[in-house]
């Protein structure tokens, strides 16, 4: 099984490719609204395409449920992502080893930028409530976490770093109309490069839920976080990053 | 509905007791003070409009220059009118324009001159809360005309294009789906600008800013759609942020129907000033209170950043603390749309029944006030499949607890901004739930001591002894402290502190008087 480096999607046998999708079309229903949506699938790759729910949504507009076999492969060995670089720590030895190696305590500086006011992400990662059971980077013995909360200026946060004399900066993005994500998070990457010589700027990182993880470079960031990112995974980082593979400065 | 979680009426009434000793000093510290935008309400009643080639608007321009002459203690009204007979001009906006050109000099009024300020100065502001009031009976006379909605809870959904005229076709086409509320979201980043941006606007981040004129299309737009439905649509907005005052008033004068409120929201979710967000708050619910407007609180929010059974009767306090503070600004209970949610971790045992019980609380507790139910968004993971089925629990519970308005719980939630097919899933959920289940309220009786009587009357509890904890303090410190959603937020601190003053003695505001007589 593990060699296997070609797979197609799985509804009830293996190999048979099938996938469920659901779409609206700005047509109303009649027949010739569900050979739209059929003629659509087919483009998609999916044929036969079985359209198995349509039904009118507002004025002018239909939605549709088809399943259907797809007849696109998935090659796995062509699949390309960021895996996890470090080793995942508890946090129980997180701050053994900021505590021995360091010996002072991390300094985390966390904020939303521009005018996003979503905090659920920053404070999922930075409150002691932590999310999913798992305690925040507040909960760490070890780390100093302020928090700036939510529609924090780029300045501002610049600010705060240097004030809190930040080993990492966590920067949270949810809002993504107008690409608002990348123009706040080039913004402050910007901010921080001229503000800071190299060896003294802090760790960069974004996290949001509709950031590419491959972007890191192009953005001037460390280090991206993606959607399901757990503050323990944060912590490890800022441990490997820069603690046990202290960062060389640039 | 009533005595279902035989809950104590003695430690009913003490909890009552307790917000009104916790809220008491705030209230006491909103009638010294005043702020900016208090000023600049007052003034938008007396008839000051418009926006500067900037963008800023006049009352922005004019409360500014009074305040570089003379401060803010006084009261805007009176050296407004002082200046506005010395320098002979009869149109308040016309000063606003040669005061922002420096050309006009403020002072205190005093003697006569005092008298004939204040006197002009009630005259402009009566008139502008008489619009108020002719909006009022209008949206009765219309109630009257197109009728309310044929069931209770009224379906309350959302719109947030960025874009006025994108808005205007979507809520139209939400309402004929069945929602009987339209809430425009605001611009993300607009509770912190400390003006009300002019015009109609199709700029905005997640959300359209909130201007008179926005109110004013949108509020068009749901009157012909309420003619053709022959049922009348409300409209939503919020009175939150630095300009909570000008927004009650400008949601007053173009007959919005329910807005945004909360006494804490401000303070824990935007870092406002606890002073600055008190003040403007006692003077928005006050407007409210005039204009026939149902606020809606925000004790959802709590529960996205706490945990919802260990917080849940942080949910409970807050509720208390906004129905003591919504009544003493001279709210009624059908106006008061106390908040609260679904938030409860599903993976927790029992977490419908826990849902139950919170919810039933609140409805027994407030049994004349609409109640605003929230539907999940913390646990909504993206699995939309699942969160289908969390919103049918949702929609559940709202119509087996007898909620007033039932926020419309989108599977997509914390995916995308919802999709046409979104709403319309949506909707299909609500009107399954409450079609099959409409009257379940009548069958739903909790059994004597189980389980979700003895989880209410211990929320209540804990509730009552928070509150005693808020008492020995004050209710400022406790927030300070981070009582509430985990956030510290020192009086001292935050956002908007600078707009802040303290009533000097002879402080005149035309409008407070006015509304607190009709009371």
């Amino acid at each position: 099984m593990s060699d296997t480096t070609i797979v197609r999607p799985y509804g009830d046998t293996t190999g048979d490719g099938m996938v469920q999708v659901s779409f609206t079309l700005p047509v109303p229903h009649d027949k010739r609204a569900e050979g739209a949506a059929v003629q659509l699938a087919a483009k998609m790759g999916i044929d036969p395409a079985m359209l198995v729910h349509a039904k009118p949504v507002g004025d002018g507009f239909t939605f549709f449920v088809v399943y259907g076999r797809v007849n696109h492969l998935v090659d796995l060995s062509a699949v390309r992502v960021v895996e996890r670089d470090y080793p995942l720590l508890s946090a129980k030895e997180v701050n053994a080893v900021v505590k021995r190696r360091l010996r002072r305590k991390l300094s985390v500086v966390g904020a939303c930028i521009g005018t996003d006011a979503h905090t659920v992400g920053i404070d999922a990662i930075l409150n002691v409530k932590g999310i999913a059971g798992e305690k925040g980077l507040e909960y760490y013995r070890e780390l100093t976490v302020t928090n700036l909360g939510a529609q924090v200026s780029v300045p501002e946060l610049v600010e705060a770093a240097r004030a809190q004399r930040a080993d990492a900066v966590l920067v949270s993005q949810v809002v993504t109309q107008r690409d608002a994500h990348l123009h706040n998070t080039r913004e402050m990457t910007a901010a921080f490069r001229e503000a800071m010589p190299a060896q003294k700027r802090p760790l960069l990182i974004v996290g949001g839920p509709r950031f590419d993880e491959h972007m890191a470079g192009e953005l001037g960031v460390d280090r991206i976080f993606g959607r399901g990112t757990t503050p323990g995974e944060v912590a490890s980082y800022l441990v490997h990053a820069l603690v046990t593979n202290r960062r060389v400065p640039a | 509905m009533s005595g279902k979680l035989d809950l104590d009426p003695v430690l009913v009434a003490r909890a009552r007791e307790l917000a009104r000793r916790a809220g008491a000093p705030v209230v006491e510290l909103a009638r010294s003070h005043t702020t900016v935008s208090v000023e600049r309400a007052v003034l938008r009643l007396a008839g000051v409009s418009g926006a500067d080639p900037d963008g800023i608007p006049w009352v922005n321009r004019l409360v500014d220059a009074v305040v570089a002459d003379v401060g803010l203690g006084h009261g805007v009204a009176a050296p407004v009118f002082d200046a506005m007979a010395r320098e002979g001009v009869a149109d308040v906006t016309l000063l606003a324009q040669k005061a922002a050109a420096g050309s006009v000099r403020f002072e205190v009024p005093v003697g006569k001159a005092g008298t004939a300020a204040r006197r002009a100065a009630r005259r402009a502001v009566a008139a502008g809360v008489r619009l108020v009031d002719r909006r009022r009976a209008e949206r009765e006379r219309l109630v009257r005309r197109y009728g309310d909605p044929p069931s209770r809870p009224w379906i309350y959904l959302i719109v947030a294009t960025g874009d006025i005229y994108e808005d205007i076709p979507q809520a139209q086409a939400a309402a004929r789906a069945g929602a009987d509320v339209i809430a425009v979201i605001r611009s993300t980043g607009q509770s912190l600008l400390d003006y009300v941006p002019e015009g109609a606007t199709r700029e905005g981040f997640a959300g359209t800013y909130a201007t008179q004129e926005n109110f004013r299309l949108m509020r068009a737009a749901l009157d012909q759609t309420s003619r053709e439905l022959g049922r009348y649509v409300r409209l939503t907005n919020y009175a939150s942020g630095l300009c909570m005052p000008e927004m009650a008033t400008l949601a007053g004068l173009e007959r919005l129907d329910m807005m945004l409120n909360d006494s804490m929201y401000g303070i824990l979710f935007r870092d406002i000033n606890p002073v600055r967000t008190f003040v403007d708050q006692r003077f928005s619910r006050q407007v409210h209170a005039r204009a026939g407007i149902i606020i809606n609180t925000g004790e959802d929010n709590y529960l996205t950043t706490a945990d919802a059974v260990d917080e849940a009767h942080t949910v409970t306090v807050s509720q208390l603390l906004n129905e003591f503070f919504a009544h003493e600004a001279g709210l009624a209970d059908w106006q008061l749309g106390l908040g609260h949610a679904f938030e409860i971790n599903p993976e927790v045992p029992e977490s419908f029944r826990l849902e139950l019980a919170h919810a039933l609380l609140a409805r027994e507790l407030f049994p004349d006030a609409p109640l605003k139910w929230m539907p999940p968004t913390k646990h909504m993971t993206g699995d939309v499949f699942r969160g289908n089925l969390l919103d049918g629990f949702f929609n559940l519970v709202g119509t087996m607890t007898g909620q007033g308005i039932l926020l419309v719980g989108m599977m997509t939630e914390a995916v995308v901004t919802p999709w046409l097919s979104d709403r319309d899933i949506a909707l299909q959920n609500v009107r399954y739930v409450l079609g099959a289940a409409g009257g379940l309220h009548e069958d739903f009786v909790p059994a004597p001591g189980g389980f979700i009587q003895q989880r209410a009357n211990r929320v209540l509890g804990e509730a009552v002894d928070l509150l005693e904890r808020i008492g020995e303090q004050s209710l400022l410190t406790a927030i300070a402290e981070g009582t509430f959603g985990i956030m510290k937020r020192p009086a001292d601190r935050g956002k908007g502190l600078a707009g802040v003053a303290r009533h000097e003695s002879g402080y005149y505001n035309p409008a407070t008087d006015i509304l607190e007589r009709a009371s």
